[in-house]
């Protein structure tokens, strides 16, 4: 490159500065909006990464049976520490309190559950016994037909689906618990006699443990901070998408773009000056994320960012989506007529990049087709680079695949800008 | 100065030719004043020259440079003060002016120099640090001006470079352009003031549908004309009193 180009970009990225700094308004949607977003979604999302110690369900229940199983089941919602409990007589009342959504949760249990799963329990094991040939001994209580049990669980409407099935898995785990505990108990009734200690050992045989990666012999522990930082810094950086295209815009209106045409400059060393200064400011977006991170969120009662190791490849994404993300401005920029086609365009396309990227919704819950999709999002490509960063303690080598697709986007729409604008102006 | 043979200029999905086979020769040293209704083909002639838009067919040269293949020489050989403003209202007029001027490579006290005496020449010193956005009409006028002979072009073109201002910004600006010529700058230009025109040009052509009915010296332009006692009434001697609504 030439002196007299690089004296030219430099001379445009000073402009830039100056009508950056000059516009206050720009300037705080820059860098404020996405601090009171990091903010504000990761105080409401924390609470998923949290023990729901905090912040309990009330959950009613209404015991007509008051027998041991609704007591195991009592004792075992309160155990899990997830939910208060409020004990309602009338199963009615205890629907429409949730279905008006007063309270969330509520489980009926059925009148003479413990003593019919006795019953039953007792029948099927007498049976097995007896097919061993232990009928003499089998201390069957009675044949009396049992029929089968349902326990009831209503919830508010308004609960989102995942929510619901995680409520009823744990349920339906501790019943089962509760039965299986049941039926051991019966079998070591009828099997023991007063000389034998024999007893079943009831307790779990499987058992799961979640491997958590390690960075130097310490478990990186995900948190509600490593999730979002990464997602906002993202959307504030392809945020600049509307102000970069505007810039555009307001080019061509004001009638700067005519004059810059006839001068002896190139599209490049123009569109050079803004990519630099945008550049610029997606890091300080980013600095200033990490910044909260590390220091406003522990104040404030979230998890503190852990950026130990991760710097210097978080600063390379950034870089890349930051230009992903200038390249699509510049598109938009070059396209769009009016700063009323630019900017609602942009917001709108920048929301739908984020919701195909999985910043709102994890990608594996998309739609098959709608995963296709996702993989052709820059913001996809950044978010998984950024969460290969701080999440999966990945390298320089397991980011290069993503940041070089972002690299290539911002290639690819920059060209198409400059042919595009090329071709416009041959007219 | 600049050559212009056989130049011709229909827009994309255009039913007629805005320029059509225009032959015309300006000299060095020249103030030409290219004069027409509106729809003429003032603008579209202007745009070519300026490398705004390209040709449909014909050609033509500025000092011996051809656009196809001295793109970068010519812009720096030229010097263009469309009708829009073309500035950036948040800068002050020097910031506007250094950025502009830095485009065709000043730079230095050579860019400063340069700067401050055409602000103070235009009557513009005292606001060289005053924001564009806060300026009036005639200001604006001059400073567009002034953004586009930072470099000391050797042609000029000029798009209505008066329209909207006050007489005293205009007197300013007319001025100064016949200073510029006096040191050499050659100027090409259009304007609706034909009184304006009539004074200041050494020589107008004037263009309706895109081709030229008349060219020559102002005075003899009149003198030849009957019962024509200045510019005007060539001009509608030429092109008609009919309204030119151009959609």
């Amino acid at each position: 490159m030439n002196l007299g180009i690089m004296y030219k970009l430099w001379t445009s990225i000073y402009k830039e500065i100056l009508l950056l700094t000059r516009d206050l308004g720009g300037l705080t949607i820059l860098f404020v909006m996405p601090i009171a977003l990091i903010i504000t979604i990761t105080l409401i999302q924390d609470s998923s990464f949290k023990s729901f110690s905090d912040s309990k369900i009330t959950l009613l229940i209404v015991d007509n049976d008051k027998g041991l199983i609704s007591e195991s089941i009592f004792t075992g919602l309160q155990d899990q520490n997830l939910f208060d409990v409020i004990v309602k007589e009338n199963e009615e009342e205890a629907k429409n309190l949730v279905f008006k959504g007063t309270y969330q949760i509520a489980i009926v249990i059925p009148e003479n559950l413990s003593a019919d799963l006795k019953i039953k329990i007792d029948q099927n094991v007498g049976g097995v016994l007896a097919e061993f040939g232990f009928e003499e001994e089998t201390k069957t209580s009675t044949n009396k037909e049992v029929t089968s049990k349902e326990v009831r669980l209503y919830f508010d409407p308004a609960l989102q689906h995942s929510f619901k099935a995680s409520v009823k898995n744990g349920i339906d785990k501790m019943i089962s618990k509760i039965e299986t505990q049941s039926i051991y108990k019966a079998f070591q009734e009828q099997l023991s006699d007063e000389e034998s200690d024999f007893s079943f050992n009831s307790e779990s045989f499987i058992s799961f443990k979640e491997i958590i990666p390690k960075l130097n012999d310490e478990e990186i522990l995900p948190n509600s901070a490593q999730h979002n930082v990464p997602a906002a810094t993202l959307f504030a950086i392809f945020f600049i998408i509307i102000p970069l295209s505007i810039n555009l815009v307001k080019e061509k209106s004001q009638g700067t773009f005519v004059r810059l045409r006839t001068n002896p400059v190139s599209y490049i060393t123009v569109l050079g000056g803004k990519t630099i200064v945008f550049l610029v400011v997606c890091l300080i977006q980013f600095v200033l994320m990490l910044l909260i991170g590390v220091y406003l969120f522990p104040v404030i009662g979230l998890p503190t960012l852990d950026v130990s190791g991760k710097i210097f490849l978080s600063i390379i994404v950034t870089l890349f989506a930051g230009l992903a993300a200038i390249g699509l401005g510049l598109l938009i920029g070059t396209v769009a007529k009016t700063q009323e086609q630019s900017a609602p365009f942009g917001a709108t396309f920048v929301v739908v990049l984020a919701a195909l990227g999985g910043v709102w919704i994890p990608v594996f819950l998309m739609p098959n087709f709608m995963q296709i999709i996702s993989k052709l999002s820059p913001m996809n490509w950044g978010l998984n680079a950024f969460y290969d960063v701080f999440l999966r303690n990945a390298g320089f080598l397991e980011i290069f695949p993503e940041i070089m697709l972002l690299f290539l986007f911002f290639i690819i729409t920059t060209l198409i800008s400059i042919v595009y604008n090329n071709k416009k102006n041959a007219v | 100065m600049i050559q212009i043979q056989q130049l011709s200029k229909k827009y994309k999905g255009a039913d007629e030719f805005s320029v059509s086979n225009l032959d015309l020769k300006i000299e060095e040293g020249e103030i030409f004043g290219i004069l027409g209704p509106n729809g003429a083909g003032k603008t579209t002639l202007i745009s070519m020259l300026c490398s705004l838009i390209q040709p449909t067919s014909g050609s033509f040269t500025i000092s011996g440079l051809n656009y196809a293949n001295n793109k970068r020489e010519l812009k720096q050989l030229i010097g263009i003060v469309p009708q829009e403003y073309s500035l950036y209202p948040s800068l002050t007029a020097y910031e506007n002016l250094h950025y502009f001027g830095s485009m065709y490579g000043l730079k230095g006290e050579q860019l400063k120099n340069s700067i401050n005496n055409y602000l103070d020449k235009l009557g513009l010193s005292k606001f060289s640090n005053k924001k564009i956005e806060i300026f009036s009409g005639g200001m604006k006028r001059r400073i567009n001006l002034i953004a586009s002979i930072l470099h000391q072009p050797k042609i000029l073109f000029l798009d209505e470079p008066t329209v909207g201002v006050d007489v005293q910004s205009k007197n300013v600006i007319i001025d100064h352009l016949k200073e510029l010529n006096q040191q050499g700058t050659t100027i090409v230009y259009t304007s609706h003031h034909l009184n304006e025109a009539e004074h200041f040009c050494s020589r107008v052509a004037i263009i309706d549908n895109g081709k030229i009915i008349v060219k020559g010296k102002p005075k003899d332009l009149i003198a030849n004309r009957e019962n024509a006692h200045n510019l005007e009434d060539v001009f509608i001697a030429f092109t008609g009193n009919e309204l030119r609504d151009h959609v």
